[in-house]
């Protein structure tokens, strides 16, 4: 490799004495009192997620599995979204009221000529309002959900926590898989620190608390 | 003002710097309304989290035990970005940083690149580099977009536009983006940036971002925004560049589950960043092929090797220390003369600089420790200032007028016969100074009676740098060693 490389590694062993042998003990000492279990009951979160993903101004909707479709179809309605963008695994019972397209390869500019984009998510977090999305099952590659203007997005009850701990901990297993996570649309605060919701991102965001 | 370069080696002293800044009332009025806005939607929060403490010490830990143990997660951060598909580059300055950058663009064909808003970028003046290799950087973040289209320079870590207020930025707009009609809410200028870049994210194939951390045990690189022009950036492109202070990696998957919460309560006041974006290599089908971290020394080992000065690099660059700074909120970014301004500024920058330049800056703070009380990783700032004016004073040799003020005042302090000497003359020194017809506030003398104390409101020649802004209790007349002796006489 380079010697900038060896050079630079070299002035950190002779500042620091760390090595991979004292990194492991050095690690586990390090404290964590912060709070990492749930506090709350499930209704309690939630109530508490709806309430922060309304506060991040996101549209927040609960439905049960026979409801879904036709929820759909009120929102696509409501939000004037005709064709909508879906990775190829989302659920065919879900999607109902446009015009579904599944994503193979399009580039950004076919991405960019859609109405919407409708996707499930790995999990939400209610402590933050922040939903959590991979490319795993339903959630599709992140060109999807980002270059469409709408993002209607269906989170199942079992995968709400509480606290960001347990999410990040939930997230583990699948480390190492494009992950974004989200708290309402796209927003800036760049001017006066006024916060403005929408620049590049979705600028409109349902969601979907999805029950049994 | 607009065209101060930020760069310690050329930019005037922050006192110099300061006065013109200080001149400026619209600048301050913006900056004032800004760091208060920031400061209270951060206050909230932080109150709101019972655990604030427990993760600020947590936070603080892991940050103290990656530095202590660098070389073992940046060599864990390169094998595993590399096995996941990626390219680890090193660059020990600012040159070849830039070398590298340009080099991989050039490979990829660019003759544009787009940008997410990044320090480490501005700190090795990257966009100038790029420049002059024929490569165009467009900046994606509203504020970034704001100072480049101004032709202004940064001013704050996170919101670096924070010293424009919303009809400058129309101005600017309507002058750069040759528009003939735009409204003056921020929504309309927002509305204005989206138009002007989205044209540039559909097309660009190459870009360029920093990075908040790197995360050695997935090869992961994590990158916090709101306005979602990051996740276009890091998502559509064909190549990634990614520079990155060496200083800025994480042991593991799991420590996010702290940095995430302390860092958007601290930078912005909200309770998490509307988008994290969090990837490790290269993913088949799912953003840029060609991924390229290049990670910055730029003096960051020799600010390892200072035991005290060492404590600087666990730095999240959240900014909370800009905002609560009563310096900061006076003077603005710029009169820092650096990319990093406000508490965290003075002293990065001038161990960045290895203490070659801007050392007027360790002396850019009252020592309030409002900095310290707000920082998430617990960066003990008014200790590092009073380390680096040290080294400041050493460096100047004894010769300097601090060294020997200081060692004639040990020399008085040494003897009680020297000290009664100076006494006296201090005494007789101040007589044309000290005014006795003024009262002690809080301490008020019978009337009639003279206290026997005053106040000095003017001193000559170096001394004057004191009463300029303050007035200095007179010497007493009497000491109450000479009280006590003359009561046993």
């Amino acid at each position: 490799m380079s010697s900038a490389r060896e050079e630079i590694l070299a002035r950190i062993r002779q500042a620091c004495s760390g090595d991979a042998e004292s990194a492991a003990a050095s690690y586990a000492e390090i404290t964590r009192q912060y709070q990492q279990a749930a506090k709350l009951s499930r209704e309690e979160i939630l109530g508490l997620l709806t309430e922060r993903l309304i506060e991040y101004d996101a549209h927040v909707y609960r439905a049960r599995e026979t409801e879904i479709a036709a929820l759909c179809r009120e929102l696509f309605a409501r939000r004037g979204a005709k064709r909508i963008v879906v990775p190829g695994d989302l659920p065919g019972a879900w999607q109902s009221g446009a015009e579904f397209v599944a994503d193979e390869d399009l580039d950004a500019r076919e991405l960019d000529r859609f109405d919407g984009v409708m996707t499930a998510a790995t999990l939400a977090i209610a402590e933050t309002g922040t939903i959590v999305l991979q490319n795993a099952h339903a959630q599709g590659r992140r060109a999807i959900s980002l270059v469409p203007d709408y993002h209607l997005c269906v989170v199942r009850e079992q995968d709400v926590v509480e606290t960001v701990v347990e999410g990040m901990r939930l997230l583990e297993a699948t480390r190492h898989l494009p992950t974004t996570l989200f708290s309402g649309p796209s927003a800036t605060a760049d001017i006066e620190m006024t916060r403005i919701k929408g620049v590049h991102g979705p600028r409109f965001v349902d969601i979907v608390i999805l029950g049994a | 003002m607009s065209e101060t370069e930020l760069d310690p080696r050329v930019a005037p002293s922050f006192p110099k710097a300061a006065k013109a800044s200080l001149r400026d009332a619209q600048l301050r009025a913006n900056v004032r309304r800004a760091t208060d806005t920031i400061q209270a939607k951060r206050h909230k929060l932080v109150e709101e989290k019972k655990d604030w403490q427990e993760l600020r010490e947590s936070a603080r830990q892991i940050r103290a035990h990656v530095l202590e143990h660098l070389r073992v997660y940046l060599e864990e951060f390169e094998r595993n970005f590399t096995r996941a598909g990626g390219h680890v580059h090193w660059a020990r300055n600012d040159r070849e940083a830039q070398e590298i950058v340009v080099a991989i663009a050039k490979e990829a064909g660019a003759d544009e690149v787009i940008k997410i808003k990044s320090m480490t970028t501005e700190e090795i003046h990257l966009n100038d580099a790029l420049e002059a290799a024929g490569i165009h950087a467009y900046e994606t973040d509203l504020a970034e977009l704001i100072i480049q289209l101004g032709h202004d320079r940064p001013s704050h870590i996170v919101v670096p536009a924070l010293h424009k207020n919303r009809a400058q930025i129309r101005e600017i707009f309507l002058r750069e983006m040759h528009l003939t009609e735009l409204g003056e809410n921020p929504a309309d200028l927002a509305e204005a940036a989206r138009k002007f870049l989205r044209e540039k994210f559909l097309r660009v194939q190459t870009a360029v971002s920093g990075a908040n951390f790197l995360i050695a045990e997935t090869g992961g690189v994590c990158i916090v925004e709101s306005e979602g022009n990051g996740r276009m950036c890091l998502t559509l492109p064909e190549t990634l560049i990614s520079v990155v202070g060496i200083e800025k990696v994480i042991p593991r998957f799991a420590d996010l589950e702290v940095f995430l919460q302390v860092l958007a309560r601290s930078a912005t006041g909200e309770r998490m960043n509307p988008y994290n974006s969090i990837w490790s290599g290269v993913t088949p089908g799912d953003g840029p092929r060609n991924m390229h971290v290049v990670l910055l020394d730029n003096a960051r080992t020799a600010v390892l090797a200072d035991s005290e000065g060492r404590q600087t690099l666990q730095c999240i660059r959240c900014a909370a220390c800009l905002n609560a700074c009563p310096v900061y909120r006076q003077t603005g970014g710029h009169a820092y003369g650096s990319v990093y301004a406000g508490p965290i500024g003075a002293i990065l920058t001038p161990q960045l600089m290895e203490m070659q330049h801007g050392e007027s800056l360790p002396y850019a703070s009252s020592l309030c420790g409002a900095c310290y009380e707000v920082c998430p990783v617990k960066i003990n700032i008014p200790e590092v200032l009073i380390h680096l004016r040290n080294k400041v004073v050493a460096q100047k040799g004894w010769y300097a007028p601090e060294a020997l003020a200081m060692k004639a005042m040990a020399s008085v302090f040494r003897s009680e016969r020297r000290f009664r000497a100076a006494q006296r003359l201090a005494r007789m020194a101040q007589l044309p100074l000290a005014r006795r017809d003024l009262p002690i506030v809080g301490q008020d003398a019978p009337t009639g009676q003279d206290s026997g104390s005053g106040w000095v409101k003017w001193l000559p020649g170096i001394f004057g740098g004191w009463t300029q802004t303050r007035d200095l209790r007179a010497i007493p007349r009497e000491s109450f060693r000479e009280w006590w002796e003359s009561r046993l006489t």
